[in-house]
């Protein structure tokens, strides 16, 4: 939470350019766009503010943290100009949107892999999608049950509010099964975020943990997952998300209120096709 | 017009309290109209799927505070003794001020401390499971609260007659006896006193729990509840509020978590102003 609301305005160098007044639009007036939501996608937003305002000076882009909810919240009382996403609107969020007069309107940005992660100490290199719901509802309590050590499961997860919390417990834990109602064991750790995650999972041989792909330090040990116990069991990679084989992975979201104009909607356009080049390498999947 | 304005002055912060708890009463109380009793006193609390059962939190903060007050008081008291009683003046010249320094430390200074030092030194040397727990939680709040209960202790054994310590020690009792056996319990309420403030100290902290205890929000009833995480109430309000949709039955069930805190502390308060009252009603000691 605190952690996430990191303000940058990314146009630092380029704006000091403009100030010292080498624009030769001579205009002058500077256009503001503000991005704010998803801590998941905040690190791709604040490459791609940094990029843009070296072509375009004259636009500066804010980029914010603080996770969905948060981000469509300013986007729905018209505080921002861009909400970001790690996943779709909730029915209610659009209704409330629509209340205040606003229709948003979806853009899908790129694509995010959620890798499982243990302590590298941890002998455990292969599980089913099946074993990682039985982990996370408790059901299997000792590493032991999957052939590891005799060492209790220490589950972590990302908060309750998080994007990422919801995608893992929809499609993971529920195994995208719509009737069940499968939760968290009570047990879990709630981490408020991404650095709690790899602290503890870096220093204690006893957990597991799940993070968006482009969050995963090279001190954490990914696990290889797979659809059912027939295999194949696939790392998550920019191929293996691109071509479907990895089983865990989502689009990530821009959502503007009602269609976008003018320089929000250049800089969308320019996200969705030089923007890409920059997705890469920051851990993400670049769209097809 | 002095006096006038320190009486406005003195007015608006109670009205300003009263403004405050009017403001979590209307936020707050829809969430009991609305949520049925037993769902909000239930044991889950999975507030994205609707379970607001706030009992594991209600308890997790209990737990956290009162271990962390035993570990707190008997530390408090022996320090205050100390600087009281058997130090030197020059080391109590000394000792003062560092005490009220550690009240300075900001929590997540200490927070920080908690998971990157205290977390693996309690996994390792108690063999939890993980190192966040509430156990570690109590730990940094002992420490917390330390200087408050130090400080109010100390004042009330300065508040002891010397004729007291006289008369001990004419009495041929030894410095240790007079200690244990008069001025300190004759200093008790003022260390009451000090207990009440340590533990509303306590359970009002957000940061430093937030980041030692693990948030699990699990029923701690089991024996070995203190060695797991745990879910404080000061932790939730702090990690949800900010994301929940504003006028939610989330967003009102927050407010009636802080309703329950406020409530816990204005009790634990009053236990504490009411010791001082009894005693000035006695023309005691202070």
């Amino acid at each position: 939470m605190a952690f996430g609301v990191l303000i940058v305005l990314a146009c630092l160098a380029a704006g000091c350019r403009s100030s010292s007044g080498s624009g030769e639009g001579g205009s002058g007036a500077v256009q503001v766009i503000e991005d704010k939501g998803s801590d998941t996608l905040v690190n791709l937003a604040l490459a791609w503010a940094e990029a843009y305002t070296e072509i375009r000076p004259e636009v500066r882009i804010s980029v914010t943290g603080g996770g969905s909810g948060t981000g469509i919240a300013a986007m729905i009382n018209g505080t921002v100009d861009i909400a970001n996403a790690s996943r779709a609107m909730k029915p209610e969020e659009i209704a409330e949107a629509e209340a205040n007069g606003i229709t948003p309107v979806q853009f899908i940005v790129a694509r995010d892999a959620i890798a499982v992660v243990v302590n590298p100490e941890n002998p455990v290199s292969e599980l089913t999608l099946q074993q990682i719901s039985d982990l996370y509802t408790g059901k299997i309590t000792n590493w032991r049950q999957l052939g590891g050590d005799d060492r209790p499961v220490v589950l972590l997860s990302r908060e309750s509010n998080s994007g990422t919390y919801v995608y893992f417990l929809e499609n993971v834990v529920r195994m995208g099964e719509k009737e069940s109602n499968l939760l968290f064991s009570p047990n879990t750790l709630l981490m408020s975020s991404s650095e709690g995650i790899s602290a503890e999972i870096r220093q204690n041989p006893n957990t597991i943990g799940y993070d968006g792909l482009g969050y995963v330090t090279p001190d954490q040990k990914v696990i290889a997952v797979a659809q059912s116990a027939d295999g194949p069991y696939t790392l998550p990679s920019v191929a293996t998300v691109n071509d479907g084989s990895y089983p865990i992975s989502r689009p990530l979201y821009m959502y503007t209120a009602g269609q976008p104009a003018g320089e929000v909607e250049a800089y969308l356009d320019w996200v969705l096709t030089e923007g890409q080049a920059l997705v890469l390498k920051l851990g993400f999947v670049p769209l097809e | 017009m002095i006096e006038a304005l320190i009486r406005v002055i003195g007015v608006s912060s109670i009205g300003l309290v009263l403004l405050i708890f009017a403001f979590l009463l209307r936020e707050g109380v829809p969430a009991f109209l609305t949520t049925p009793l037993r769902g909000l006193f239930g044991t889950r609390w999975y507030p994205t799927f609707g379970f607001f059962g706030t009992l594991p939190l209600i308890l997790g903060s209990i737990l956290v505070t009162l271990t962390a007050v035993a570990i707190a008081l008997p530390l408090g008291v022996a320090t205050a003794v100390f600087v009281r009683e058997v130090a030197p003046n020059w080391a109590r010249e000394v000792l003062k001020p560092m005490i009220e320094v550690l009240a300075g430390i900001p929590s997540v200074v200490l927070g920080f401390f908690g998971i990157t030092i205290l977390a693996p030194l309690v996994r390792e040397g108690l063999g939890t499971p993980t190192g966040l727990t509430a156990f570690t939680g109590s730990l940094l709040l002992a420490y917390m609260a330390l200087p408050t209960m130090i400080s109010v202790a100390e004042d009330a054994l300065d508040a002891v007659p010397r004729s007291y310590r006289d008369a001990g020690l004419a009495m041929g009792a030894t410095q240790w006896q007079t200690i244990w056996r008069v001025v300190v319990p004759a200093a008790r309420s003022g260390i009451v006193t000090a207990v009440m403030l340590g533990i509303g100290r306590a359970i009002g902290e957000t940061m430093a729990v937030m980041m030692v205890t693990g948030n699990a929000a699990r029923m701690p009833i089991t024996l070995n509840s203190l060695f797991m995480p745990v879910r404080t109430m000061t932790a939730t309000i702090a990690a949800e509020m900010g994301e929940v949709a504003h006028g939610s039955a989330h967003y009102h069930v927050l407010f009636a978590v802080g309703i329950l805190l406020f409530v816990f502390t204005f009790l634990i308060n009053l236990a504490a102003a009411s010791t001082i009252f009894q005693k000035r009603r006695r023309g005691g000691l202070r």
